[in-house]
């Protein structure tokens, strides 16, 4: 073996100590229950610095004073925020000493999906050893980033190593008063990624790939800061296709963005945390708060998204349209089977001159589920010219499943252009009648309206994800017709 | 023999719509089906290609040496049963030509094939689509999203040409077709024709019967076949209408 990669193994071996995916014997684990105390404990854990834990209690404090919403269209029973545990180190200790020993249902969706042996044993929490394709793929990957000046950390490593940058953003689109669940992240929030592309670079990859490893062990209060500065471009994807378990029913992330003057963020999402089984029970409840805003003159920000997991997803990734020209765009793919329930959407807040925006929605409907579009766009009194189109399609499969469509409008200022479509359509018998007629089975034949339905979206996706994406739908919809 | 129908009864909702079917068709015939509104033409189209809303209550159907009642509607067609749909289905989002990929490679996965490449495939559709004088355009559309009544018969029979059945049912595809496009599409059906090959025009009109001539014409009235005959018969029918028929039922031949 050549010293180089000698060095570059131990090189990794140092990062997965790092990073997590080495054993560790001890789990680490705070007591259930929210109080000050166990804020100021979370903060202790992850060594921050004292503003840093007094923005956590103050965002504790504030969510004292806040109830639960209740106007999403999703039923759940009552949540009891003193049984949950706020805190719990990434769990180090792999589960299984090989694939083998992994659930064979797990597998075989990790294989309808293509994901590479290497990949499903980092998600099923196999033991690996130290030559992982994908994390020497990650060592060159980061000293490329470092060369052009962009930082990509965790959470915890920016708020000790990027002081600055953290407390100039963090919370300034979703500040800690913003929600219920925005201001309980606020307060106890474990850990997400960080990023921050300098002045005129364009940040030459996805930040992606080897994220989807890491992914598995975010936790459920995830906190993600992206910033793009002056010029910068940066397309960022997170989640992953793979079908993610966690015992934590509720997660309550927080995303915030922010494009300077010129910039452009494109964010990715493919969602696919644990449903719930075929009666409805279990199942993560997902409410997040996903906010952008377009600070800058001709600042761009795009939301894709492709929700598929979860058993109730509550999520409306929003645009603040402030920067005069600038632009926000909004592709939603969101499925709903067996008894899942999603009320999702966004919003567009047109504040600039000459601001666009485009909501593409696809929502599809399968089993028992029920699939909400809510989107609000609002035109400001000083935001001339702006102009928006909304595409909001529902697709049901079988007759059980339900579609709702609640668009809301304010426009203030007469210049505005708003155009809105909705459609609601359904797979018909005849229609999989005669697909099956031409020797397509019936799977087949959903997959191939639904594929022809969401590819506008999908086309948003990069290459590699769109193709995940597309057999993820295919397994989400599984066994919903005949 | 190609097909054979034993005293096929079918019925929807529980109403009995085929009351005793027999027919027989072997390979490198054209077998016209003429009968009345109503009578059960499509119903007896719907049941060969497996529909499941019809019950099958009695009787057999032997194709090509199989049980078809045993196989899924996507097994009879991978096995080269083909229906040319009297009111074809609009499936938005689909293009003709990913529909057409799909069902062929489907195909020949099943036959144990190997599956058409991209350059192989539009090649067969250009080859295709000029038999039945189909503009290209069509290929990147939805399939039959907002084609005309006759866009979407010929349609029907541009897909019978790329998948070249072994049995092709065509239900009324002349309906809707003007006098050009009648000509063109009898004229492709034509050429799909052999010797191996067999084809049922279910129709109302003895003018497609001229450009596909028949080796058989039968009646279908009120579930059952009262009449069957040579080519003349239709001729015979087109002079008389039915009504001789229907009062002389005792004049069955099979
Ligand atoms: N669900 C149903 N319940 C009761 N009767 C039905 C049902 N579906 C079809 N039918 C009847 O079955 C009969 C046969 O219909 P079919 O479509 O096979 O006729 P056809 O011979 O193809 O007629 P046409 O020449 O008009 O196309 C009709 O009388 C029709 O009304
Ligand atoms: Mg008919």
């Amino acid at each position: 073996m050549s010293t180089t990669e000698t060095q570059k193994i131990e090189e990794l071996a140092n990062k997965e100590y790092k990073y997590g995916f080495v054993t560790e014997v001890e789990e680490d684990r705070l007591p259930k229950g929210l109080n000050e105390d166990i804020v100021r404990q979370i903060s202790a854990k992850k060594e921050e610095p004292e503003w840093m834990t007094e923005w956590r209690l103050k965002a504790f404090r504030h969510w004292l004073t806040m109830e639960e919403p209740k106007w999403p269209n999703v039923k759940y029973p009552p949540i009891d925020y003193q049984d949950i545990s706020y805190y719990s180190a990434p769990k180090k200790k792999p589960k299984y000493n090989s694939l083998d020993e992994v659930d064979p249902a797990i597998r075989e969706t990790y294989n309808k999906l293509g994901i590479p042996l290497e990949e499903q044993m980092m998600l099923a929490g196999v033991a690996v050893d130290a030559v992982f394709d994908s994390v020497s793929v990650a060592t060159t990957f980061k000293d490329k980033l470092k060369e052009l000046g962009i930082i990509f950390c965790s959470m915890s490593e920016a708020i000790k190593e990027h002081p600055d940058l953290v407390k100039k953003y963090l919370g300034s689109v979703v500040p800690y008063t913003d929600n219920f669940y925005a201001t309980l992240n606020s307060a106890v929030f474990s850990d997400g990624s960080f990023v921050y592309v300098p002045k005129g670079v364009r940040c030459p990859m996805e930040l992606s790939t080897y994220f989807r490893i890491n992914a598995s062990e975010t936790g459920q209060f995830e906190r993600t800061l992206i910033v793009a500065d002056e010029g910068a471009y940066v397309s960022y994807l997170e989640g992953c296709t793979a079908p993610m378990r966690d015992e934590n029913q509720l997660h309550a992330a927080v995303v915030e963005l922010v494009a300077l003057d010129n910039a452009t963020i494109k964010y990715s999402t493919v969602q696919n945390w644990y449903p719930g089984d075929k009666e409805g029970k279990g199942g993560i409840y997902n409410f997040v708060t996903k906010r952008g805003a377009c600070r800058g003159v001709n600042s761009k920000i795009s939301w894709t998204q492709v929700e598929t997991g979860s058993a109730i997803t509550w999520k409306y990734p929003s645009c603040i349209l402030q920067g005069d020209n600038s632009i926000g765009e909004f592709y939603s793919v969101a499925v709903t089977n067996n008894y899942q329930q999603a009320d999702t959407g966004t919003k567009m807040i047109h504040i600039g001159k000459n601001t666009k925006s485009t909501i593409v929605s696809k929502g599809i409907s399968a089993g028992r589920s029920n699939n909400s579009y809510r989107g609000l766009v609002k035109i400001t009194k000083k935001a001339e010219n702006a102009r928006n189109f909304s595409q909001c399609d529902s697709l049901l499969i079988g007759d059980k499943c339900g579609a709702h469509t609640f668009p809301y409008l304010e426009i203030n200022n007469s210049t505005a252009q708003v155009e809105h479509e909705a459609t609601t359509s359904k797979i018909g018998e005849d229609q999989i009648f005669y697909l099956n007629q031409r020797g397509i089975s019936t799977e087949d034949a959903v997959n191939l309206i639904v594929n022809g339905y969401v590819k506008e979206v999908l086309a948003e996706l990069p290459m590699e994800f769109a193709v995940e994406a597309q057999k993820l739908l295919s397994i989400s919809l599984e066994g919903s017709v005949g | 023999m190609l097909l054979e129908i034993k005293n096929l009864h079918a019925s929807i909702d529980g109403n009995e719509i085929l009351k005793g079917i027999d027919l027989k068709v072997d390979a490198g015939e054209v077998h016209a089906i003429m009968g009345p509104n109503g009578s059960g033409k499509s119903t007896l189209a719907s049941v060969l290609a497996g529909r499941e809303e019809y019950e099958v209550t009695q009787g057999e159907i032997w194709y090509n040496g199989k049980n078809l009642l045993e196989l899924s509607p996507e097994d009879r067609a991978r096995e080269g049963l083909f229906l040319a749909f009297q009111y074809p289905v609009e499936i938005p989002g689909v293009s003709n030509t990913n529909l057409l990929k799909t069902a062929v490679n489907e195909i020949r996965k099943y036959r144990g094939e190997e599956e058409l490449d991209a350059m192989e495939f539009l090649e067969l559709l250009k080859e295709k689509s000029k038999l039945v004088e189909l503009d290209q355009k069509f290929l990147s559309r939805s399939v039959n999203e907002g084609f005309s009544g006759g866009e979407k018969k010929r349609n029907e029979i541009f897909q019978m040409a790329v998948l070249n059945p072994k049995l092709a049912i065509l239900d009324e595809t002349d309906s809707g077709l003007d006098i050009d496009a009648l000509r063109i599409v009898a004229n492709g059906v034509n050429k799909l024709r052999g010797k191996d090959k067999a084809i049922i025009v279910v129709t109302h009109y003895q003018r497609l019967l001229n450009y596909i001539v028949p080796d058989f014409v039968h009646v279908l009235y009120n579930g059952r076949i009262v009449k069957s005959g040579g080519k003349e018969l239709a001729l015979e029918l087109e002079e008389k209408g039915y009504d001789w028929i229907k009062n002389g039922k005792s004049e069955v031949t099979v």
